[in-house]
């Protein structure tokens, strides 16, 4: 017999602190299989943002930044640019991305810089105990949205993927899911891709990854995903919003 | 060596910068420092450098973190409502203890206040500016040839201290040209940054740039160990110019353009019979405390001079310690204190008639 | 002829891996409780695991180490 599935090298051998049935764990996983698969642990520099995986450096095994709230995007920028030969990504959830760090999402996609963004989307801040994010669903109840996200009062969720293909500099945007294991195979290809892109330097990459919040959405681990799958892909539906060709397609 | 070029302030300070080996440069425009960002422009494409006019002051400071945190020499610069906004980067790189250099061309304030000289960003670089407890290293020049030589130092102390370095001059320092030697060779140090989050290449343990410290006990040895580090800058960075002050009736605390003008006070002075002597801090942080001990008992006082409404003068109180009356006299708005009025000043305290008593 | 190991002290007992189980021989084991003061998941008939690896996809906890 041989080993068909285990931790990889580049995700540290160190317990999770997230809650339990949390998905960061099973996207930070798929990270670390691409950095395997690419044989780029080395050659990687990852950026942390604010919010739960605010320490994501003591879990990926490659070296990593923490930056602050939104700016992650902006740190990657001064890296990549100062490490030419680097693989750089962040890792932001959707109040660091989607909120406070609106600006600097946007800008790192319109210059194209060579960074790859996995953007975990749960509709949800976690951290700070499930207040409203820009990508809280209408109706959605959180503890600053009490009797649900009315538009009239808190606007519209944002739907981040589109808004970003829309600029040129962006080369691939893709939105996936992990609310099942078809989902989460096309969650990892679509991961991998966005780092090739990056390695042939054809621009911004993003990968946004629905996820759950069992903690703030106050349901079970299982019961989480399914409410992912019946609400949120309704307003977020999956699929490649923006893609590029790439030398390695070629080689297939 | 030795030959002088007449240049602009705010070029200078993008030639000192290139010189001490900063190849990556992020700014944002604003008046009365935007100069040092065309130069960058043009030079960093010319040599393959790292130019990036970033989305905001924010973004600008975040990416001189990014740069920093892999290892690599890296400035911004603006002036003061843009540095109210990379005060949050300047405090998350203090935390994680990153070598970054920041100019400060101070306009006046408060809010968009006016883009003619000012000096009262002294508060918000001095005495930290963004949250928590921690020092940036602050250099005052008090011209162009000292602002290329306080550039290329400030590069060097922060790798050598791993620390925030700003570099605080006013608008008419930015603006002004003056002549101009480069002798950099002799200045530039070098470090070793094995801390730096650059790619393991398998070689190493990762490495991780961070400012959080979630458990009390941990954040507060790591602010243990900022402090002293800080102590160490203290006993060892600080640097003041002291001219005049043995025998002096009187003596100036100023620092910058307000320094420039004192130096003609004290001519003045002279001829009337009164001796003034000048302290002027070229270390904001660490503050030449010695220099103003030293000198607490000099018979008639202590004048502070700014282009503020007295911030430095809080600093120049606390080094004097109740020893002597420590007087105050300040412009704002964009003007400079001028020749003759600080002269009255110094004229008023010299025959004990008082003064703005602090 | 498969085999999955579970690492139970890692294991926070959410769940995730027993709906993916096309054999649902993954169970919560309420007899054992690790050291984090969760009921970790186990297999309950090891012979019939094809080692789809299913489970170990779904596990955000890098429990589950799967052989075939």
């Amino acid at each position: 017999m041989s080993i068909v599935f285990e931790r990889p090298h580049a995700l540290i051998d160190r317990p999770l602190h997230y809650c339990p049935g949390c998905t960061h764990g099973i996207i930070h996983r798929l990270v670390a299989e691409v950095l395997d698969e690419l044989g780029i642990e080395g050659a990687t520099v990852g950026v942390a943002s604010v919010g739960c995986t605010y320490n994501s450096y003591e879990y990926f095994n490659c070296d990593m930044v923490q930056a602050a709230h939104g700016r992650a995007p902006a740190v990657a920028t001064g890296i990549r640019r100062s490490l030419p030969d680097r693989t750089v990504f962040t890792y932001q959830g959707d109040g660091d991305l989607a909120a406070i760090g609106t600006a600097e999402i946007v800008h790192a996609a319109t210059r194209g810089e060579k960074i790859t963004t996995i953007f975990v989307n749960n509709a949800i801040y976690g951290m700070t105990s499930g207040q409203m994010a820009p990508t809280t669903l209408v109706g959605q109840v959180t503890t600053t949205t009490p009797f649900g996200r009315k538009p009239e009062l808190h606007g519209y969720p944002i739907r981040v993927c589109e808004m970003l293909s829309t600029l040129e500099g962006t080369a691939y945007a893709e939105r996936v899911a992990v609310n099942n294991v078809p989902n989460i195979k096309k969650a990892k290809a679509a991961i991998k891709r966005a780092f090739q892109v990056q390695q042939e330097r054809k621009g911004f990459a993003i990968v946004e990854v629905l996820s759950i919040c069992p903690t703030n959405w106050g349901m079970s681990p299982e019961k989480s995903l399914e409410w992912l799958g019946e609400n949120m892909m309704e307003h977020y539906p999956l699929g490649v919003y923006k893609n590029v060709e790439l030398t390695s397609d070629g080689a297939k | 060596m030795g030959e002088k070029i007449l240049m602009k302030g705010n070029e200078v300070i993008a030639e000192a910068a290139l010189r001490a080996g900063c190849r990556h440069y992020f700014g944002y425009p604003i008046t009365p420092q935007t100069e040092v960002a065309h130069y960058m422009a043009r030079k960093m494409e010319e040599i393959g450098g790292t130019f990036v006019q970033a989305e905001s002051e924010v973004a600008a400071i975040n990416m001189v973190y990014g740069a920093a945190s892999a290892g690599v020499r890296a400035m911004t610069s603006s002036s003061s409502p843009g540095i109210s906004l990379k005060q949050e980067g300047i405090s998350y790189a203090a935390g994680a203890e990153l070598p970054v250099v920041i100019i400060d061309i101070v306009r006046c304030g408060p809010g968009l206040g006016g883009i003619l000289p000012a000096q009262c960003d002294y508060f918000q670089m001095v005495k930290g500016g963004g949250h928590g407890d921690y020092h940036n290293i602050v250099l005052a020049p008090q011209g162009v040839q000292e602002m290329y030589e306080l550039v290329v130092d400030a590069f060097n102390l922060a790798d050598k201290y791993r620390n925030p370095v700003v570099v605080m001059g006013d608008g008419y320092m930015g603006q002004m040209m003056e002549a101009v030697e480069f002798r950099d060779v002799e200045r530039i140090e070098r470090y070793d940054k094995p801390w730096a989050a650059c790619g393991s290449e398998m070689k190493r343990e990762h490495n991780t740039i961070t400012s959080i410290y979630i458990e009390a006990d941990v954040l507060e040895a790591h602010v243990n160990h900022l402090y002293e580090k800080y102590r160490l800058i203290e006993e060892n960075e600080v640097r003041a110019d002291v001219f005049n002050c043995d025998g002096a009736d009187v003596i100036i605390a100023a620092y910058g353009t307000c320094a420039r003008v004192t130096k003609n006070v004290i001519k003045d002075a002279a001829k009337m019979g009164i001796k003034v002597g000048l302290i002027r801090p070229v270390t904001l942080w660490p503050f030449p405390k010695k220099a103003f001990e030293q000198y607490a008992s000099v018979p008639k006082g202590i004048l502070t001079v700014e282009m503020s409404m007295g911030q430095m003068v809080e600093d120049v109180k606390l080094a004097v310690g109740g020893r002597n009356n420590v007087y105050f006299y300040g412009r704002t708005g964009g003007n400079v204190p001028a020749q003759k009025d600080i002269l009255a000043e110094v004229v008023k305290i010299a025959r004990g008639e008082g003064g703005d008593l602090r | 002829m498969a085999k999955v190991t579970f690492r139970i002290e890692r294991c926070k007992g959410c769940r995730l891996c027993l709906n993916v189980c096309p054999k649902k021989i993954i169970a919560i084991d309420e007899s054992v409780l690790n050291a984090k003061g969760y009921h970790p998941a186990g297999v309950t008939e090891p012979e019939k695991c094809i080692g789809c690896a299913f489970c170990a996809t779904m596990c955000p906890d890098c429990v589950i180490t799967v052989e075939r």
